[in-house]
């Protein structure tokens, strides 16, 4: 390792116990993009749950934010390394969007603006670990951060959080969705390094 | 935040060709359109590398380093010209 | 493309491996702008429009990456030029803390697309945008005399012109316009279809055209060209800009 006199970073290593294997610690919120950041207008926005239930259920805009909402204060780790303690989010329990909601699907594949989708297990995104976010540090949630909304799963590395959600379809299987397809690990577990597909 | 484009690829891309491939043509699968991976529109803050067409915005390559180990994914590109 | 150079676009190349460089000197080119000079073990000759990439590593194994254009002709050794980005994460460090004898890991040169070598012949019509007349400074140091070129470079203010006293040198070679400022003696202005078909080469002399700078630099500049009348195939391209990594 060649290590440069005087340089640190933005990261830097943390001992709490509250910093995944691997991680360092920032205070930034580095913007990690796939693509070109979509502009939409909240006229055009709508929710959609789908796949593998019952019935389908949507929302526009004024009718996702009539939903009772909550805010949360929780940890965030990149698979690029950092991790960002104590971030606050204003958004709605994936759990209470999936109230009647009938299924027997044990998958899920969330679906976003611009093409980008990742896959998770169904009980995963319930029983209060999941959150559609539109609002972060109590400001709405910039478009560059996965604004007007986007999912959040804070248990597990944050490509799992996509920006510029629009729904989530329930599926009977797991679909690798796109980093899951290009190397990343199907689940995604940052406290047992589950960074790459295999791991 | 505006995207680079290919260019700044071309360290990451030499781990996985033997040639200078920011140079070489491809056609994206999408639209059709032909140009040099040099001005594909490059993604290069997220998990991994990501190439886009200029035109129309599919993903052409996408590389993923880590841990020792690297994938390559090329199906958005309908062929690369690897010989000028 | 005319005039097949000796080296082809996609040379097949030896594997890329991180080298170590050590800083050997330093110049402060303007007060937010800096040349490195590298000595690295072994380095090839480069040519003119390739990169680096580099790599600094923390006490604590944290890394960063980052690319910078080569500022020094081929065969005159390795010289970055480094432009002090707002709020970045390296670019203080090389502009500001690094001292000769200070290290770090690099590899290349990088490119095959972004690149001109002599043999290719001219006329060269290069256009940059702030740092990004580091590439194509380097392109006028290999031309030979007998290569007519022009260089059209778009700074914020006088202060922020890099290499002014060897672009001054070249006379109406360089036509320098400021963006942010009025100064005698100087053109004001963004780089556009006007002062490009005023300074510039014209699509019946058949320039070989490089861009680079900034990402929306490089879009209007690379239009406007088109626009000119200038085949998009003799235009190339090459985007700056802050990254993450």
């Amino acid at each position: 390792m060649v290590v440069s006199r005087g340089f640190r970073g933005r990261g830097r290593r943390d001992d709490s116990g509250r910093v995944p294997p691997g991680q360092y610690l920032t205070d930034d919120f580095p913007v990690l993009s796939a693509g070109p950041t979509p502009q939409t207008s909240l006229d055009e926005w709508s929710f959609t749950i789908g796949g593998e239930v019952d019935e389908p259920r949507r929302w526009t805009w004024d009718e996702f934010r009539a939903v009772p909402s909550e805010t949360v204060t929780v940890d965030i780790h990149c698979v690029t390394k950092w991790s960002k303690l104590d971030t606050t989010w204003e958004g709605i329990s994936v759990d209470t969007l999936l109230d009647g909601v009938e299924t027997s699907a044990e998958h899920v594949v969330a679906f976003c603006e611009g093409g980008y989708t990742t896959n998770l297990p169904l009980e995963d995104v319930t029983s209060g670990r999941a959150w559609i976010a539109f609002g972060y540090e109590r400001e709405p949630l910039d478009a560059e951060h996965g604004g007007p909304a986007r999912l959040l799963v804070p248990h597990l590395y944050f490509w799992k959080s996509a920006k510029w959600v629009r729904g989530l379809a329930l599926r009977n299987e797991d679909e690798p969705g796109f980093w899951e397809r290009y190397g990343y690990h199907l689940y995604g577990d940052p406290w047992r390094e589950q960074r790459y597909w295999g791991d | 935040m505006e995207p680079l484009d290919g260019n700044v690829a071309g360290g990451m891309l030499r781990e996985v060709f033997a040639l200078e491939v920011t140079a070489a043509r491809g056609r994206c699968d999408g639209c059709g359109a032909e140009a040099f991976l040099a001005e594909a529109r490059a993604y290069v803050d997220a998990p991994g590398l990501v190439l886009r067409c200029a035109s129309c915005d599919s993903a052409l390559l996408v590389l993923v380093r880590g841990d020792g180990r690297v994938w390559l994914g090329v199906q958005g590109l309908t062929w690369l010209e690897l010989r000028a | 493309m005319a005039g097949a150079a000796v080296l082809g676009r996609l040379t097949p190349a030896a594997p890329l491996a991180w080298r170590v460089a050590t800083v050997a000197g330093v110049r402060e080119e303007t007060p937010r702008v800096r040349t490195l000079v590298l000595e690295v073990d072994g380095w090839p000759r480069h040519r003119a429009g390739q990169h680096v990439d580099i790599r600094l590593t923390a006490e604590d194994g944290y890394q960063a990456e980052r690319s910078y254009s080569i500022a020094s002709g081929p065969g005159d050794g390795l010289e970055l030029t480094v432009e002090l980005v707002e709020n970045g994460e390296v670019s203080p460090y090389l502009v500001e803390e690094l001292v000769t004898g200070d290290v770090f890991e690099i590899r290349g040169p990088i490119g095959g697309y972004f690149v001109w070598d002599p043999e290719e012949g001219g006329p060269l019509l290069l256009v940059g945008g702030g740092s990004g007349v580091v590439p194509l400074r380097a392109m006028l140091r290999t031309r030979p005399t007998g290569v007519p070129a022009r260089l059209v470079y778009s700074a914020r203010v006088l202060e922020d012109v890099i290499y002014r006293d060897e672009l001054d040198r070249l006379g109406s070679d360089v036509v320098v316009t400021l963006t942010r400022e009025e100064r005698d003696g100087r053109r004001s202005g963004r780089v556009g279809a006007d002062l490009l078909r005023e300074v510039g080469f014209g699509p019946d002399d058949e320039p070989r055209i490089f861009v680079c700078g900034p990402t929306s630099f490089v879009g209007a500049v690379a239009s406007a060209l088109v626009d000119l009348g200038h085949p998009p195939e003799r235009v190339r391209t090459e985007r700056f800009g802050p990254t993450g990594r």
